[in-house]
């Protein structure tokens, strides 16, 4: 039995009072890879940004029911949101670096939370993209803008620079859609490498990706009235090879979506 | 055959009109320099900078305008920017989105429509009068600042509405709070955008008139401006008042003023392109 990280239970998410999710439960294993598949507007985004509470960033965004974060609900109002993006990081569709240097991008999370020490951060900087995969391309040029590097490593830059803040999780919103086949098979073989200490959570529209690189598949689908609820959980080899519900073989099978 | 013949024809004269009608205004403002310049360059010497105003023509200069012009454009940019921006700041990465905020959203908007004699009657009502500071610098420098506060901070936000939203998401998603996501993330970037707001406002003070002479700003001042309780006068009237009077020699010192005027004006709006060019290249997306 896998050990559990991220647990959403009776999970509703409301834009404007209209339900975008409705009712998910989920339980996301410690150290894997979890997809969340589904069309467009089935709400896998919504349901990823619960996990480090982005959508309190949305001001007509309601969330009803619970995340549990290694048992603790980080919905509660004593819950120091900041603590919980800390501890749950993301990496977002398009590459976001900030326009400052290589250096300055990785170094900004561990700043903000308190740490001052120059050989410290050094470490910090090398330590996050050497694990981001990156540090070979760069460690020549950690003082050059970050705008000036490829979509690509600008996307393992944003990886690395979600590490520096020594995170648990990573929740990564379709990390490859706007990347080149090659950037894309780099991005993956890096998740891979990151399940050794980290989970993640990774938002995909592309199911070879999510066959390729996930342990556990969560499929999601909005019926007429489009609220997105969950179909089917569970280990992506059985998801793909048999599926329990109707709906998913379709949508894997290319039926649909 | 014919149709498109005529339809070139119709492209080659609207062309036409519209190269007109920037011929006009190009025109009309090189022969408005060309005026100024003309009458007004024979006066700029050492001593036009230097001497006070005076009765007779080839004594006076303009140095308490100028000093004054300074003093009241430091004291407008000291209390105008920080409260612009961080007006703007508020209004763009705080305020809740509901009907309150765009109320006020739209009443700054209007008051950036306001005739600045406007401003000059309250000037003269809130601080000349009501906070007892006569006609000096402070209540010129404070009547000035209210002017061009709804011009900064509707700038302000748009340089700031122009930062990436995914920006300030990759600064939330690190666990940065408001903060530290403004201070560290949006304001470098929207910078560059809210200097030129802040350069093209005080250009827009350093030229007005009419609400100072409404607080009573002296046209006739002999002495430098100390401090910002002082009386003083501006560039402005003083160029007014050597223009509405008869002799030629007064026109031709007014010429000379309106050209230090515009040096001053044309180099701030020249500095402020230079760093909006120059910040913008770093970040370039």
């Amino acid at each position: 039995m896998e050990e559990i990280i991220l647990e959403a239970q009776n999970l509703t998410v409301y834009y404007d009072g209209r339900p975008a999710i409705e009712e998910v439960n989920l339980r996301i294993p410690r150290r894997r890879i979890t997809a969340i598949i589904g069309p467009s507007g089935c709400g896998k985004s919504t349901l990823l940004r619960c996990f480090n509470r982005m959508n309190d960033l949305i001001p007509s965004a309601r969330v009803e029911g619970k995340v549990l974060f290694e048992g603790v609900n980080i919905y509660t109002p004593d819950v120091d949101v900041v603590e919980v993006r800390r501890r749950i990081g993301m990496v977002f569709q398009k590459p976001n670096p900030f326009p400052k240097s290589i250096y300055e991008n990785v170094a900004f999370g561990p700043r903000i939370h308190g740490v001052r020490d120059r050989r410290k951060l050094d470490e910090i900087v090398e330590r996050c993209l050497r694990a981001a995969a990156l540090w070979d391309e760069v460690k020549d040029k950690l003082h050059q803008n970050a705008l000036t590097l490829s979509g690509g490593q600008q996307q393992r830059l944003c990886i690395a620079r979600a590490l520096a803040t020594e995170p648990e999780v990573l929740l990564m919103d379709e990390p490859a859609s706007s990347l080149d086949p090659i950037a894309t098979m780099k991005i993956e073989d890096l998740m891979r490498e990151l399940t050794r200490e980290y989970t993640i959570v990774i938002v995909t529209h592309n199911m070879q990706q999510a066959a390729r690189v996930s342990d556990y598949t969560v499929f999601m689908l909005a019926g007429e009235e489009r609220v997105g609820r969950l179909i089917e959980f569970g280990p992506t080899q059985q998801i793909f090879t048999r599926p329990r519900d109707r709906r998913t073989e379709d949508y894997i099978t290319g039926r649909f979506g | 055959m014919e149709l498109r013949k005529r339809r070139e024809l119709i492209g080659r004269v609207f062309e036409g009109i519209a190269l007109t009608a920037t011929t006009i205004g190009l025109v009309a403002l090189t022969l408005l320099l060309l005026d100024v310049a003309r009458r007004g360059l024979g006066v700029l010497s050492w001593s036009f900078f230097v001497n006070y105003p005076s009765r007779f023509p080839e004594q006076a200069g303009i140095r308490s305008a100028l000093l004054g012009t300074l003093w009241v454009i430091s004291l407008t940019a000291l209390f105008s920017v920080p409260l612009g921006i961080a007006a703007a700041i508020y209004l763009e990465e705080y305020a809740p989105r509901n009907r309150l905020t765009r109320l006020i959203e739209l009443n700054i908007n209007n008051l950036a429509g306001v005739p600045s004699i406007i401003y000059g009657l309250l000037g003269l009502e809130l601080f000349v009068r009501g906070m007892r500071l006569e006609r000096s610098i402070l209540a010129g420098a404070l009547t000035l600042s209210l002017l061009i506060l709804p011009i900064l901070i509707t700038a302000s936000r748009e340089a700031l509405r122009a930062v990436p939203m995914s920006l300030r998401e990759a600064g939330f998603a690190l666990g940065a709070t408001r903060w530290q996501v403004v201070r560290h993330q949006v304001l470098p970037v929207a910078f560059p955008g809210i200097l030129t707001g802040i350069i093209l406002s005080l250009s827009r003070a350093i030229g007005e008139t009419a609400p100072l002479i409404t607080i009573g700003a002296l046209t006739f001042i002999a002495f430098d401006p100390r401090g910002p309780l002082d009386k003083f006068t501006v560039l402005p009237i003083q160029i007014f008042n050597w223009v509405s009077r008869p002799q030629e020699g007064f026109h031709r010192l007014a010429a000379g003023a309106i050209l230090v005027l515009l040096v001053v004006l044309l180099s701030m709006n020249a500095f402020a392109i230079y760093l909006r060019n120059r910040l913008q290249r770093r970040y370039q997306w």
